[in-house]
């Protein structure tokens, strides 16, 4: 039953009274590269936040990693279990940022303080930043801030990771460091879903791109099909604005 | 001789308020004069200007309004003039205002962007004009809301004028308990008053600052 | 011409120091207390517990809009009229509760609500308990945002403390008071008090400066 890395089916999703996921059915493969794009407000934060349950979802199902998305219990297995880069880093500032990936490993994995170290030693070496591990993040780029986020993540030794416009904090100097970053995580064969639009990151990665307008997915195809065909008259116009 | 707490109680405790207004607005009157002197003083270029503001504000600001009010009090009979209630907590709370207004009109002006205060002298403003037509009106909207909340904390502070004998709401309050022993009416009676005086300020302070933070996010 | 006399406050330093120490474990004790009332008066006014939210808005109101002394009268001698009565020392003490709690609220409110929504987010995303994201992402970057308010708040609760003097409450205050009742020598003991009190404030920010150090020394994010 476990062969699918993600399958959501019919999920709805709604603040209040606005309906930010309409109807989302979506398969990840294992090892599958997803790229999500789509105009601003179109639920794509919404949609891969459900994932890992910072937003619930009012009907539909998910599973993760063959883990149904309901309970504490299961929650906190999947979160385990899935790594999540933000926007804005979200790096704890008051902790170096050695300490910042080593605490959830620590604290709900129970692993080890030497071994939590050394894990975190080796993934700053793998974002090339070895040398900045006893830094706090104010110290640092955001463009080192989010490879240490990235880092962060990668401590917990997840199966899925979850990027959300890791890069459009960013000066546009910086973003080719983390998009490297992501580019030897994507072919290590982590099971990737990034909202992005850097849509040379789509081309060289991703094996399928979805687009979202208004809460639902409107297209999906294989990066060729999707940049160069576009079906949808949005998805035209929107690929149009930001070539 | 014990008496009921009568309405005539109330109304002598009413009266009162006024001594307390009185002496807030002289206070505040003072307090404005003299916190100018000291936030100019603190934000001016001269030396020996900014180390007497940061110690006259860092004095009244570290010691107790009680102890002010006394050594006022007892040091208008060492300077050989006659002791005198109202002026001991008029001439105190006037020093007290003037560190603490004078210390929130100092960070309104610093708050004002260095660029402003050069651009007025690069039009060759002298320094006076740079402070009236361009810094100070600047410093004004940041100054006006805690300045306000200021204003409730003098008020309150009017209270401790009691203390040296000055007859306003609160001693107003201890006279009667003193004739009726209804404490728990008569000082409920009194907090009701301060709170009718000082709570419209604390609301109209706190909205200003919801104002002026939603104006600097837009 | 005014002849100082300072003798008589010298003869008695002691018993001022001793006044002087009574007012920092007042102060110290009222304020520990103060900061679990305000722990809890914040935490009901997040609470989303309508009545709850009330019940402390009210409070904080009453208490800010109402000097002092006549929380002290109030207390002292209002009180008993319900059956309430206590002496000078826990009536002063309870006073000093009731008023630092209620400014303590708001800043330990504003506390809570100066973390960014991403960090308690990022924390979440981690796999941590919501008890662990409070231990380890929240309390220190909280209490380093609110560490000024309440340290100033704790000079102002310790300057405020002289008021229990007129309940006859044992503090600095009161030890002056003693004192210039067997002496006359007002203004001199007066200005001495007042220095003394400025020393203690002096002592305790720089003390509360030395601690930060310590405790809050990393680079401020944005
Ligand atoms: N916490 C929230 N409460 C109410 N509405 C929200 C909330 N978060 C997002 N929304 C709304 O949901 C829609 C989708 O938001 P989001 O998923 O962030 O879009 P995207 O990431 O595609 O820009 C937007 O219209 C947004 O205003
Ligand atoms: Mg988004």
């Amino acid at each position: 039953m476990t062969e699918h890395a993600i399958t959501m089916r019919a999920v709805n999703k709604y603040y209040g009274a606005y309906h930010a996921l309409v109807d989302i059915d979506l398969t990840v493969d294992r090892g599958e590269r997803i790229v999500i794009c789509g105009p601003s407000g179109s639920g794509k934060s919404t949609l891969i936040r459900t994932i890992n349950q910072l937003e619930t979802i009012q009907s539909g199902q998910i599973v993760v990693d063959g883990i149904a998305l309901s309970g504490a219990e299961n929650v906190a297995k999947v979160r385990r279990d899935v790594g999540m880069v933000f926007q804005s880093f979200n790096l704890f500032p008051h902790m170096t940022v050695l300490e910042n990936c080593m605490l959830a490993p620590m604290k709900t994995r129970k692993v080890p303080r030497a071994e939590a170290e050394a894990t975190a030693r080796q993934y700053l070496e793998r974002v090339r930043i070895p040398e900045q591990a006893d830094k706090y993040p104010a110290q640092l780029s955001g463009g080192q801030q989010q490879r240490v986020a990235i880092a962060r993540a990668l401590c917990m030794k997840p199966r899925i990771m979850l990027f959300d416009e890791p890069t459009s904090a960013l000066d546009p100097e910086m973003v080719k460091e983390v998009l490297d970053t992501m580019i030897d995580l994507a072919r290590d064969g982590m099971t990737m879903l990034c909202v992005t639009h850097e849509m040379d990151f789509a081309r060289a990665v991703a094996d399928r791109v979805i687009f979202m307008d208004r809460g639902a997915i409107v297209e999906e195809n294989a990066p060729e099909p999707f940049f160069t065909n576009p079906c949808n008259e949005r998805l035209q116009a929107f690929l149009g604005q930001i070539a | 001789m014990i008496r009921e707490f009568s309405s005539a109680d109330v109304l002598f405790i009413l009266m009162a308020i006024r001594w307390t207004l009185i002496l807030s607005l002289i206070a505040f009157a003072g307090g404005a004069v003299g916190g100018m002197a000291l936030a100019l003083a603190r934000t001016s270029q001269a030396r020996a200007l900014r180390w007497i503001s940061i110690a006259f504000i860092q004095v009244f600001q570290g010691t107790p309004l009680l102890m002010q009010l006394f050594l006022v009090y007892f040091g208008l009979a060492v300077l050989g003039l006659p002791i005198d209630p109202l002026l001991a907590a008029a001439v105190a709370l006037t020093l007290h205002a003037s560190a603490f207004l004078g210390e929130i009109w100092r960070g309104a002006i610093q708050a004002v962007p260095q660029g402003q205060s050069e651009a007025a002298t690069a039009l060759a403003l002298s320094y006076g004009d740079r402070m009236r037509h361009v810094v100070l009106p600047q410093a004004m909207r940041t100054a006006t809301a805690p300045t306000v909340g200021f204003l409730v904390q003098l008020i309150k502070g009017t209270s401790l004028a009691s203390i040296i004998g000055f007859t306003e709401l609160t001693r107003a309050g201890q006279i009667v308990n003193n004739a009726t022993f209804q404490p728990f009416l008569v000082f409920g009676t009194v907090a009701v008053f301060y709170f009718i005086l000082c709570w419209p300020l604390s609301l109209l302070a706190r909205r200003m600052e919801a104002r002026m933070r939603l104006a600097v996010t837009r | 011409m005014y002849r100082f006399n300072f003798q008589p406050v010298f003869d008695n330093l002691d018993m001022l120091a001793h006044g002087a120490w009574l007012t920092v474990q007042l102060s110290s004790l009222a304020m520990a207390i103060g900061l679990v009332v305000s722990v809890l008066g914040a935490v009901a006014k997040t609470s989303g517990i309508k009545p709850l939210r009330w019940i402390v808005d009210a409070y904080v109101e009453v208490i800010r809009n109402t000097p002092f002394l006549i929380q002290i009268f109030f207390i002292f001698f209002g009180l008993p009229a319900l059956g309430i009565s206590m002496s000078h020392n826990t009536a002063a003490l309870v006073a000093l509760v009731v008023n630092v709690g209620a400014y303590g609220t708001e800043i330990i409110r504003a506390g809570i609500e100066s973390i960014p929504q991403g960090q308690i987010e990022a924390g979440r995303a981690l796999a941590l308990s919501p008890v662990q994201i409070f231990r380890h992402v929240v309390l220190k970057p909280a209490l380093r945002n609110i560490y000024p308010s309440l340290t100033s708040q704790f000079i102002y609760l310790m300057l405020t403390s002289s008021v229990v003097s007129v309940i006859s409450a044992t503090d600095l205050a009161a030890a002056g008071a003693d004192l210039n009742a067997r002496t006359f020598a007002s203004f001199e003991i007066y200005l001495v008090l007042t220095v003394l009190y400025f020393l203690l404030a002096l002592g305790f920010s720089t003390l509360f400066a030395t601690l930060r150090r310590v405790f809050f020394d990393y680079p401020a994010g944005r």
